[in-house]
Order: structure tokens, then sequence, then C-alpha cells
């Protein structure tokens, strides 16, 4: 790569706010390091903008490292961009050419509305989890001891990769129905599988399941799409376990 | 008489907290109904302490300026959570814990809060275990530990190096498990802009609705602050984007005295930085010096090979390396806490030995740990004759297991694999042991406002410990301020609700909408971010890993100078009423502004060194310290909490001597 760095055309939404119409804009950068984050290539674009006097784009993010599941963008038809197991924070300008031109949209669903530009609304997912992502235990000083109950390691280390999700709905953006299953079975599995979350199973599937239809989620066909676009790489075997738990449950009612 | 009581209360150490907690008032839970109680911060702090009020019976207003109360910063804490549990069966004990806090901070932290610390360190794990945690485990389901820099005993919790994530959607879960029943109302996307209070007693904040720019009142019996660090004062940081000192520098200026500001943690393993255009530093977790062996070459010519890509690390023989630290610590080796761990590199990096481009970054070596686990696993697989490429599959497959996602994200961000070469790294602002001064119930100088988590400055001294900052975060709001809190809030039971109709919500209310229009009519010519990195700067170079008078004394002309230009030329779009990420920008940039120089007027006056505060003026001249950092327990063995007097150069310093009844004072020794 030369010292130079690429020339790019991006081909940015805009939309002022939830109300209105939004549209995409075209937008020439230059002299983009490989180095860059592709965040950074945005706040470079961001500071061209506000010295032209023009407003910049909104988009979320915070971490910058992956793990708080804030940022987002559907970077060329791609949630997250191009690169796999990362978020767009993660993702890296030489994953690019010179020359390229990129289309960058925010995550699109029924139950994600559009704040403004790049940022969407994603409460429903908090909302799930009000319904039922939690074991209920109070604090207290006088829990038994932690290592009182063992737990299998393969079932704490599954509990554990269940837990990684960082809810940030890629899975939701990329899937054609715009299903939450990856993310809601995540929070399913991750307690079905540790016998704090046994005593609650059956509520606790039947509840999340029951607010997720209410949000708008589409249904799961099983695509698959969800677990390859997942940053995290959350298995779509936690979709099968969440049916089962769910189909337990059911028969139990 | 000072006028600080820090209240701690009387009779042998290991008995303070469970008396105090016997003798404290308590609100019966009828009456609990009626008090309302504002969290400010959805960290693993505010998290857990507004899940923990709420289940108390409270109603509890909690508020994030991210769009989710799992988003706050905590969730990227990589490595671990200390407690005194002694699985291990390595001596470790309550008063171990408390012993290596005090004497890691540096022995300028308040010893009956730090063992409190220790005391309830050993609940936080049982709790997280029971709301379903799920932490690292052996092959016989018991829980896994690990070693921190520091100490000499494996207390450290982990799951993988995604503990603080694990932790924090617990605490998560634990508010939504309330917020599903009512008991917390959340208010997502919504930015604390000032603190309101009425009779000398904090009643409510003023917020900003991110997303439509409406300011709002809310009220409440107390107000709670979780709202984290203000390691961005550096503009590079390992702290997310959005971090602040908004919340804590509001309450500064509303009477809340602030303490040890120039305390901060530049953490040794972050990934070096590579260009102007930087936004932010990642921390690579403490947790691998446990396995990695930190180096640079010995020889001058060897570095200057490696720069220029004639030599590879990998090229360079043992005896051609200089592990600095297993050298000049031999007692700790790698293992020494952050603070020393990170002037060491820098010692090698100034001296010219720094092996990057910029010649800013060391060498972080899994070779050596590769080949050792892999030995091991092959001879459990029964491998005897395991060929070398055998046991460096084996030796990486264990590597992987336990540090797996911390290699993929270097990988990611450097391109290079960490497995086959060395990982490059470099100190980095990390962290900020001081903040809002608090009395032994964590309340600030103002009545009713309280300060848990990084937000105050209680617990870590001069210098953190690695995994404790978690351990912190979660015995403030678990379990010490919900307690805390009924002692004052029993006398409130019969105030009633707090309208926010009362003069001062309008006054505090014109005030923040004043502000904002003041910034957004300035109509400058550059950008918050300019201004920011140029504030960046001068705390880096000037404020930063090493500190001397004249530096400072610069320091504090540029601060003002910048912020001067800042308020004359500062370029806002958009508008007010809208979602607009550059207004949010500026208002923090103002108050970094202001905190950069209270920062620096800290750094001034303190003249010792102590933890993460090193003064070139005040080193060891001879002897086998020489070189380290040399404390003046003499002159300065106490907490500096500066009053607000109208501009951070007025501050007033207010001292609160420490005393240490159950540690000796010792010079801190990692020889």
């Amino acid at each position: 790569m030369s010292d130079k760095g690429m020339n790019l055309t991006l081909k940015i939404w805009r939309q002022k706010d939830a109300q209105s119409q939004g549209k995409m804009e075209t937008y020439q950068i230059a002299d983009i390091s490989e180095h860059m984050s592709f965040l950074e290539m945005l706040d470079v674009l961001n500071e061209q903008l506000i010295s032209e006097g023009q407003e910049p784009v909104a988009f979320d993010h915070d971490c910058r490292e992956g793990i708080c599941g804030m940022c987002s963008l559907y970077i060329n038809g791609e949630a997250h961009g191009p690169d796999r197991g990362v978020t767009t924070c993660q993702l890296h300008m030489r994953m690019f050419n010179d020359g390229d031109t990129i289309y960058i949209e925010p995550f699109r669903a029924k139950a994600f509305p559009v704040v403004k530009d790049l940022v969407v609304d994603r409460s429903a997912f908090d909302r799930i989890q009000h319904s039922g992502g939690f074991v209920s235990v109070n604090t207290s000083g006088n829990t038994q001891d932690a290592n009182a109950l063992p737990i299998p390691k393969d079932d704490a280390d599954k509990a554990f990769d269940a837990a990684t999700c960082i809810g940030c709905g890629a899975c939701v953006a990329t899937c054609k129905n715009a299903s939450a299953m990856l993310y809601v079975s995540a929070k399913v599995s991750q307690f079905a599988l540790l016998p704090q979350g046994k005593v609650e199973a059956k509520d606790r599937v039947m509840n999340m399941v029951k607010q997720m239809d209410l949000e708008g989620f589409g249904n799961c066909t099983n695509t698959g799409a969800c677990e390859v676009e997942c940053p995290k790489g959350i298995s779509l075997d936690n979709i099968a376990r969440m049916n089962r738990e769910y189909l337990k449950a059911a028969i139990d009612k | 008489m000072s006028v600080l009581d820090s209240k701690v209360p009387e009779g042998p150490i290991k008995d303070k907290w469970t008396n105090h907690k016997n003798k404290i008032n308590l609100v019966n839970p009828a009456n609990k109904r009626l008090i309302d109680v504002i969290v400010v911060g959805t960290g693993l702090a505010g998290g857990s302490a507004a899940a923990s009020l709420a289940e108390m019976g409270y109603n509890v207003k909690a508020f994030a300026f991210q769009d989710s109360p799992r988003r706050a910063h905590s969730i990227a804490a990589q490595g671990g959570i200390n407690a005194a549990k002694n699985y291990q069966n390595d001596g470790d004990s309550t008063y171990r814990l408390f012993y290596d806090t005090v004497k890691g901070g540096d022995y300028r932290g308040r010893e009956a809060n730090v063992y409190r610390l220790a005391e309830v360190s050993a609940n936080i794990i049982d709790q997280c275990v029971a709301q379903g945690v799920p932490f690292a485990r052996e092959y016989g389901g018991l829980l896994d530990n690990r070693s921190f820099g520091g100490v000499l005993v494996s207390r450290t919790f982990y799951a993988k190096g995604q503990t603080g994530q694990q932790l924090l959607l617990g605490a998560y879960s634990a508010m939504n498990r309330q917020i599903g029943k009512g008991k917390i109302k959340m208010h997502n996307r919504h930015e604390m802009l000032e603190l309101v209070i009425v009779d000398g007693k904090a009643r409510g904040i003023i917020t900003r609705n991110l997303v439509n720019g409406k300011i709002e009142r809310h009220s409440a019996h107390a107000v709670v602050l979780a709202t984290g660090g203000y390691g961005n004062v550096f503009f590079l940081s390992t702290n997310a984007m959005g971090s602040n000192v908004t919340a804590a520098w509001r309450a500064h200026k509303k009477g809340a005295f602030f303490a040890n500001p120039c305390y901060t943690q530049i953490h040794p393993t972050c990934i070096p930085r590579s260009g102007e255009y930087q936004s932010k530093l990642t921390l690579m977790s403490e947790s691998l010096r446990n396995d990695g062996r930190i180096w640079v070459p010995k020889k001058m010519e060897d570095v200057e090979a490696i720069r220029n890509g004639s030599k590879k690390p990998v090229d360079l023989s043992e005896e051609e390396r200089d592990y600095y630290l297993e050298r000049r610590y031999p007692a700790f080796g790698n293992l020494v806490p952050r603070d020393v761990a990170s002037r060491a590199a820098k010692e090698r990096c100034d001296a010219g030995f720094g092996v990057n481009q910029t010649g800013e970054a060391v060498f972080l070596d899994f070779a050596s740990a590769i080949q050792r686990y892999g030995k091991e696993a092959a001879t459990v697989n029964g491998e005897s004759n395991a060929s070398k490429d055998r046991i460096t599959e084996l030796g990486e497959e264990v590597v992987r297991n336990k540090y797996g996602n911390l290699f993929q994200m270097y990988e990611k961000i450097v391109d290079d694999n960490p497995y086959k070469t060395p990982m490059k790294i470099y100190p980095a602002v990390h962290y900020t042991m001081g903040g809002l001064w608090v009395d032994y119930n964590l309340m600030t100088t103002i009545p009713g406002c309280y300060a848990a988590g990084e937000a105050n400055f209680s617990d870590h001294g001069a210098n953190r410990l690695g995994a404790s900052a978690l351990m912190q975060g979660l015995a403030d709001g678990y379990f010490v301020l919900p307690y805390t809190i009924g002692d004052y809030l029993a006398d409130e039971i019969r105030t009633g609700p707090i309208s926010i109709d009362l003069p001062e919500f309008v006054e505090a209310e014109k005030s923040v909408t004043d502000r904002l229009e003041t910034l957004m009519n300035i109509k400058g010519s550059k950008s918050v971010d300019h201004f920011h990195k140029e504030l960046g700067k001068v705390m880096w170079n000037n404020v930063g890993m090493a500190r001397n008078e004249a530096g400072l004394k610069e320091a504090i002309e540029k601060i003002r100078a910048i912020r001067d230009e800042f308020w004359k030329d500062v370029r806002i779009p958009g508008g007010m009423n809208e979602l607009n990420p550059e207004l949010e920008k500026a208002a923090r940039v103002a108050d970094f502004l202001e905190l950069g120089e209270l920062f620096a007027k800290d750094a001034l006056h303190r003249n010792e060194s102590c933890g993460g505060h090193f003064r070139e003026e005040s080193v060891e001249l001879d002897g086998e310290q020489k070189g380290e950092a040399k404390r003046d327990d003499v002159n300065f063995k106490y907490v500096a909490a500066w009053e607000w007097a109208g501009d951070p150069g007025e501050a007033v310093l207010h001292k609160e001597e420490l005393e240490f009844k159950d540690i000796e004072l010792k010079q801190r020794s990692y020889k």
C-alpha cells in the first residue's frame, strides 16, 4: 500500500429524524490509511463535513473495541461490513481498496426504527430482556457459597459462549425476516444451561418469545445468515435449544 | 479541624463494617415506597446499585447516555475480578487482599474503606454466580482463578477476557427484573447536565434527552453518581468514546469536593498508537502478563534491525533479549503493579529501545508459555514423543482457550498473528483513581449526593491493582451503598415527593439551556475534536507518566489558553432540539477543559511520587531502590480534596489526613 492512502466514494443514508424521509447521499474522501478503523474513517469524513459547514453523519458507537454493542451499520450489504467476527468499530480499512465505492446504511428492521442517519432504536431488545432475561435472585450477603454447586465445565463454557452476545442487532439486520431468534435464544440458552436458571426456565422462554413477537420481529426460517454475521459467533445451536425449551414449556402449560 | 469528616466508625478494623451496619438507621419497607433515588450511570456500580435499591423497595430512576444500560463501559473490562475466597489454598484472606490493595495503592487509600472492600469481595462472587454469571470453571466444576499484578496469590475470578461483560450483564439482568416490575424507571439516551440542590441537599438532576434535545427535570430524595472515570481528559485512552467527567464535574461545581484528580492509571499493556487519526486506544488485559514475558532487545542494532524489518523478533536468541521486568524486579517479574510496569516500559523506550516505528512499543511474548503449556498437554495426552510442532500446536490451543478473544482482537487491529510473533504493546491511560471525595458511607460533601465506583476516590489510593475495579464497582453497588444510603434516607420518610417546579429546578434548567445556547452560538471555525486533541496532547506530554514542576506549570497555562480558544472558536453544527453528537461532545469537552487544569494543579502541589503519580523531582537516589519512585509520607500522607471556588485555578485545598493503624507504612518494593 502506498503512503498516499485510499480515495473512496461513500454513499451514506441521511435521514433527519424518525419522521422524515431519508435518502442516500454521496461523499468523496481522500487519503484514508489502511490502518484506520471504519469508524475512524467516518470521523475523518465528519471533520471534513464540519469544516465545510455541513452536518456530520450521526452514527452510534462507544467502546470502539467490539464489546459494548453500540455500533452497527450495514456496509456494502453486510451487517458490520465485509470482515467476519468483528463489529464495525473493529473493521479496518485494509478490507477495502483505493477507488472503492462503499454503501453505508443503518440496520434495517421494523422493530429497529431509524432515529437519525445511521442511528437506530434498539430498545425492543431491552424490552425482551425485561420480560424474563434474568434469574430472580435478590442481592444478599447470604447466598450460598459460589463453589457449593459445581457446574460441569462443558455446560459453563456453553453458557458463557451464549452469554457473549453483545446485543448489537446484526442478526436481526441481516435476517431476511428480521428475526431476533439468535439474540433471544442466546439469553434463553445461557440460563437453560445453568442450574441457577432452571427454576424459571419455562416462564422465561414463554415470556421472552411472547415479547419478541409483540415487538414485531419476524419468524425464523433457518437460513443461518444470523450466525454468519454475528460478530461474536453465537451459534445456531442456541436457536435449536430455545425451540426445545419452548416446546417443553408449551406442552407443560 | 478539617471540614472533611470521613465518618469512619470506631473499633477494630475487622469489626468496623459489621458494627456500622448494625447501628445505622434503617427505612422500613412501607416507607421505602415513598422514597425516590436517582442513579446516574448503569455500569457495574450504578447498575448493581439501581437493582439492589429497587429490590429493597425504593423507587429508582436510572439514567444512561447510551441506548441501553448494557453498553456502559464496565462492559469492556477484560481480565477479572478479585475476591478473597482462598479457593486455591494459597494463603489468601480478607487481610491479605486488604494489605495488597493498600500497598498496591502506595498507601494513599483510606484503610477502613479498603478493609470493607476486601471483606465484601467474597459475597460478590456468590451473588454473581447466583445470578447466572458464567465464570470460568475447572473440569471438576469448581471456579477457576488466575493471578494479577502486584500480588502473590491467585484470587482473580474471570470469564475468558470478557469478565466485565459478564458481570455487567449480570447487573443488567438484575436491573431488567426491576424495570419489568416498574421499580426502576430507565431513561436511556439521557445525559445528566446539572445537579439540583434544594436547601443544601441534592434533590435532583437536569438531563438532556439526546434523541430530541429536550431538557428535563428529575427529582429524588437522593442522587447517586456512578458515572465512571475521567481518563478521556487525555483524549486518547482505553475509555469509551462517550466516557466523560460531566456528571461528577457538575456536582463538583455545586459543592462536592474533587479528590486526588492527578491519580491516573497508565496501563502498561495497550496496543500502541498508529496515527494522528486515532480515536482511542485498546487495552490488552493484564491477565496476559500471567503468561506473556515483556522484553526489548539488549543491543541497539537489533532494535534498528527490527524497526527496519531486516530482523524479526523471533530471530533474537534468549541472550539477545532484555526481559527488563524480570531483571529489575525478580520477586514479581512480569507481574509487578501497573504503575511500575508502565514506567519501566517508558524508561526502555526513552532510552531508545522501542521496537516500532514511533519508538513507543515493547514486546509481550507468549512463546515460552506456549511451549510450557504444550509440554504439559502432551504429557496429559500421553504423547511422550510429541514433536516440537505438535507441542506448539497443543500449547497454542491452551493459550487460545485462555485468551482467545484478546488474541483475536489484537490480530484484527494490528494485522499480526500474536501466536507466531510477540505482541507490541505500550502504556495508555486507562483508569482514574481520583474522583469525588466520599465519606465511609460513600456520600460526597453534598448531603444526599453519593458517588460509587470509579467516580469516587476512596479505595485504590494512588494506584489500582488489576481486577480491583470490578470488585469495587460491585462492592459499592451491591453491598455498601444500599445499606449506607438508608442512614440518610431514614430522615426523609416524611419529606414527601420533591416537586420539580421548585425555583431551584427552574434555575438549574435555565443554566443548562443557557450553557448549551452559548455553545451553539459561538459558531467558530474549529471542531470539538480539535480542542479535545489539543488538550489531550498537553495532558499526555506534561501530565502523563512523568511529571515535573516546570512541565505542570506550562500545562496549566496551555490548558487555560485552549479553554479560552474553545469558548471563542468552537463550531457545533446542527441544532439543539435534535440528536446532535457534536453538541454532546462539546458539553463534555468544556468540562474536561476545566478538570484538566485542576488535575495539573493537583499534580503540581503533590511534590512526591506515589503510585501512578510520578514526579521526576522525587526519586530514590541510591541504594537498592535507586531510580524508583520516592514517596513522602511526612508531607503528603493525605487525600487532597479540592473545593470549587469559581475557577479551577482558584480551587481550595482541603486535606484528609490518612491514618494507617493496621498496616505499617513501607517503601513499596517489588524487587
